[in-house]
């Protein structure tokens, strides 16, 4: 039996998803063009672009479509940066969570070692909450200076959702841009009434194709572009639209804010039952950032004296999918920064497996799970005390 | 059974693998990452630490069929293998850390935790033989004997190889390139990984020296006059004829060969070839592969010094704890720190770490 507790990662697209995919892929032209064929495939991304727009309380001029998420917050956070500090040779601050996707962390990583940016990390709280207060004092010290400030809609690894709106209250007019491609679909999220200056959406994410994402960028505000070459996305973003992937990421959204409430539920019930169900064999775990509000799916759960990629190899095995966290590029795992960041011991954080439920699971996947993680645990913790 | 195959990304590794499967295994892939800072991009094969061969692991994995994770033995390959490695070397000895790798990582630590988990046991690449013999499960040097591992392996007790598969023992390097070929693994043409893994560039002394610093120190004869100067001790190994640089000529031009190594005086004294000669050999911390000889009682065979060095025919004993050799003819050239291996015609007797020579 497959369970497939991953959907954080990537989840099945919808079938609206796939039918509008091949509905388009099929079809000839490129949106830039002038004649029929291009206007015919510009109308199609369009209406994609509103009906995204629409389902993001966002205007279909906001909507830049990117590649991938990563992309949409590499332009975010280096074309913040450098719009910014051309424009005020004093702005080389950034500020972002202490917990941010490695979508943001490295290119300001990136940022500070190249470009001579200064990164200011926010911490959060045990709980998994970008500390306010903190926040508060560091914009304070330093408003002048600051570029951009990024904090994540909701984390990845734990669910948690970030007070958005309290940080840009704080931020005043400080550019603040928000990576929501957690949240997108899955919980309320509607760009105007945050006000933040930019946000990432991701259409694998919810039902839709790899391949395509989008940044919201507010009118108005101009970022410099990271990509040249013909300027097709409001001179910000070129390259040759993808119309299939993004009308079929329209379908995709389309189809996630229509269930949305119904499933917010359906997955919370799920997630209590996974947990509930691992406690009952196993009453020493603990759930990392098990507050609300949340995502619905996310349980990152602590398994004391065990390392967490034994149990997902050992649990893989069972046919159960779960997640370590991030690993390195040669593929080591590496202790979740996000926990770390919570103030997990580093211990702790190599004992913790994120399970993300989504619409495709059922009680039995949970069921089959719980019949197995007391042996994998048990021989888990074996092989760490033999180190 | 359930084993799980370190895959290195090399060749060997991956038809083990593949072997194992057809073996009826049920087969789990690792690659170890030996390095927590894998170099990037760095063309050729060493056998590990490289982002390409993990990769390579990954797709010979995928070919297979069968599972692949990444094992994280960074801080054990290191505190085990690598610092090993330099205090042996400052302690004027010549370490050989593949053996170590076997002894520490591959056959302790991840066989460890393969068994925790539910393994039964541990399939790599190396060529060497176990058989099922009078004398139980026994190893043996492997049929081909240019790539013969036999050697590097020795350090494994009993209980390690128990645990251990070599699939690759009864055949030549060729035939597993060709195998691999017919397997579609595009690792097949890959070259052989030489020097050692953790040392980049392949230039041992200029490791050393970056990391145990320089210290000028004589170099003297066997009378304790001066001859010249060395930048460091540790990088001359005994035998050692070329890169004396003596400033002293010799008398009749005899050459020179580096005698001993005296860390704690920073000294390396040289000699004529004839004050080389070793005729016998103590090693400590004796492991045995198989049976264990009895203690105080004469044997023949033969000894092995280096990984592809002539077995020397010799006679044997041992009190458990140490081994002793006496060797039909003398030996030029032997520095402690070498693994002793002692094989019985092509069974693998047991190790163990040279200490004394006589």
């Amino acid at each position: 039996m497959a369970s497939y507790f991953d959907h954080a990662a990537t989840t099945p697209m919808s079938k609206a998803a796939i039918e509008a995919l091949n509905q388009q892929i099929g079809q000839l032209g490129n949106a830039s063009s002038l004649h029929t064929q291009g206007r015919s495939v510009r109308k199609a991304v369009e209406e994609a672009r509103e009906s995204i727009a629409r389902i993001a309380g966002a205007s279909p001029s906001e909507i830049v479509f990117t590649g991938s998420g990563t992309e949409a917050n590499n332009l975010a956070i280096k074309g913040f940066y450098w719009k910014r500090l051309g424009e005020d040779s004093a702005r080389n601050v950034i500020i972002i969570s202490a917990f941010e996707h490695h979508a943001i962390l490295d290119p300001v990583e990136w940022l500070e070692e190249h470009e001579g940016a200064h990164v200011i990390q926010i911490p959060v709280t045990r709980d998994g909450i970008v500390d306010l207060e903190a926040l508060r004092d560091i914009v304070d010290h330093n408003r002048a200076k600051i570029a951009v400030i990024a904090v994540m809609h909701s984390n990845n690894e734990i669910g948690t959702i970030q007070p958005i709106k309290e940080v840009v209250e704080i931020a005043g007019d400080i550019p603040v841009h928000t990576d929501a491609v957690q949240s997108f679909g899955k919980v309320e999220f509607n760009f105007d009434q945050l006000g933040v200056t930019s946000a990432t959406l991701s259409a694998h994410k919810i039902g839709g194709p790899l391949g395509v994402a989008a940044l919201i960028l507010q009118r108005g505000i101009d970022v410099t572009p990271i990509l040249h070459g013909g300027g097709q996305e409001r001179d910000i973003r070129s390259g040759t639209l993808n119309a299939p992937a993004i009308v079929s990421f329209a379908a995709a959204a389309q189809d996630a804010e229509l269930h949305r409430v119904q499933r917010y539920a359906e997955l919370r019930t799920m997630r209590r039952y996974l947990i509930d169900a691992i406690r009952a064999v196993l009453p020493d775990i603990w759930v990392n950032g098990d507050i609300e509000p949340s995502l619905p799916g996310i349980a990152n759960i602590t398994f004391p004296g065990t390392e967490s990629d034994g149990l997902l190899l050992l649990l893989d095995a069972e046919g159960i999918a779960s997640s370590t966290g991030s690993a390195c590029s040669a593929g080591v795992p590496r202790p979740s920064h996000v926990l770390l960041a919570m103030g997990l011991s580093e211990r702790d954080a190599r004992s913790s497996l994120r399970f993300s439920i989504g619409a495709s699971n059922t009680r039995s996947e949970i069921d089959h799970l719980a019949s197995v993680i007391e042996s994998v645990v048990d021989r888990a913790r074996a092989a760490l005390a033999r180190q | 059974m359930k084993v799980i195959a370190a895959m290195s990304g090399g060749v060997d590794s991956a038809v083990a693998a593949a072997r194992a499967v057809d073996a009826g295994h049920e087969v789990i892939g690792v690659h170890l990452a030996l390095s927590s800072n894998p170099q990037k991009y760095r063309s050729g094969a060493r056998g590990c630490c490289t982002i390409e061969d993990s990769h390579d692991a990954r797709r010979a994995a995928d070919v297979i069929g069968i599972p692949f994770y990444i094992w994280d033995m960074a801080e054990e390959f290191h505190e085990g293998v690598v610092e090993n490695f330099l205090s042996e070397y400052a302690a004027g000895r010549t370490p050989n850390p593949c053996l170590r790798c076997n002894e520490k990582i591959k056959f302790a630590a991840v066989l460890d935790r393969a068994r925790a988990l539910g393994f039964d046991a541990v399939v790599t690449g190396h060529y060497a033989q176990m058989r099922e013999t009078d004398l139980g499960r026994t190893m043996h040097r492997a049929e081909d004997p240019l790539k013969d591992q036999s050697y590097v392996l020795a350090v494994l007790n009993k209980t390690q190889l128990d645990g251990a598969i070599f699939p690759l023992g009864d055949t030549h390097k060729e035939e597993v390139r060709k195998e691999a070929k017919r397997r579609g693994l595009y690792v097949a043409n890959k070259p052989d990984s030489h020097d050692i893994c953790f040392v980049p560039s392949g230039n041992n002394a200029s490791w050393l020296h970056d990391r145990l610093g320089t210290e000028t120190g004589p170099i003297v004869d066997e009378d304790g006059t001066k001859l010249g100067e060395h930048q460091g001790a540790y990088t001359y190994t005994i035998g050692q004829r070329k890169g004396l640089n003596l400033t002293v000529p010799a008398e009749g031009g005899v050459p020179r060969y580096v005698l001993k190594i005296e860390p704690v005086t920073n000294t390396v004294v040289v000699g004529v070839k004839e004050s080389l000669a070793v005729s016998g050999i103590v090693g400590e911390k004796a492991i045995w592969c198989g049976p264990a000889p009895e203690p105080a009682t004469q044997y023949r065979g033969f000894s092995q010094i280096r990984a592809h060095g002539q077995p020397l025919a010799c006679t044997y004993s041992t009190d458990g704890e140490s081994i002793t050799v006496a060797l039909d003819e003398p030996l030029f050239g032997l520095a402690t720190g070498q693994g002793l291996v002692i094989y019985d015609g092509d069974r693998v007797v047991g190790s163990a770490t040279i200490s004394a020579t006589l």
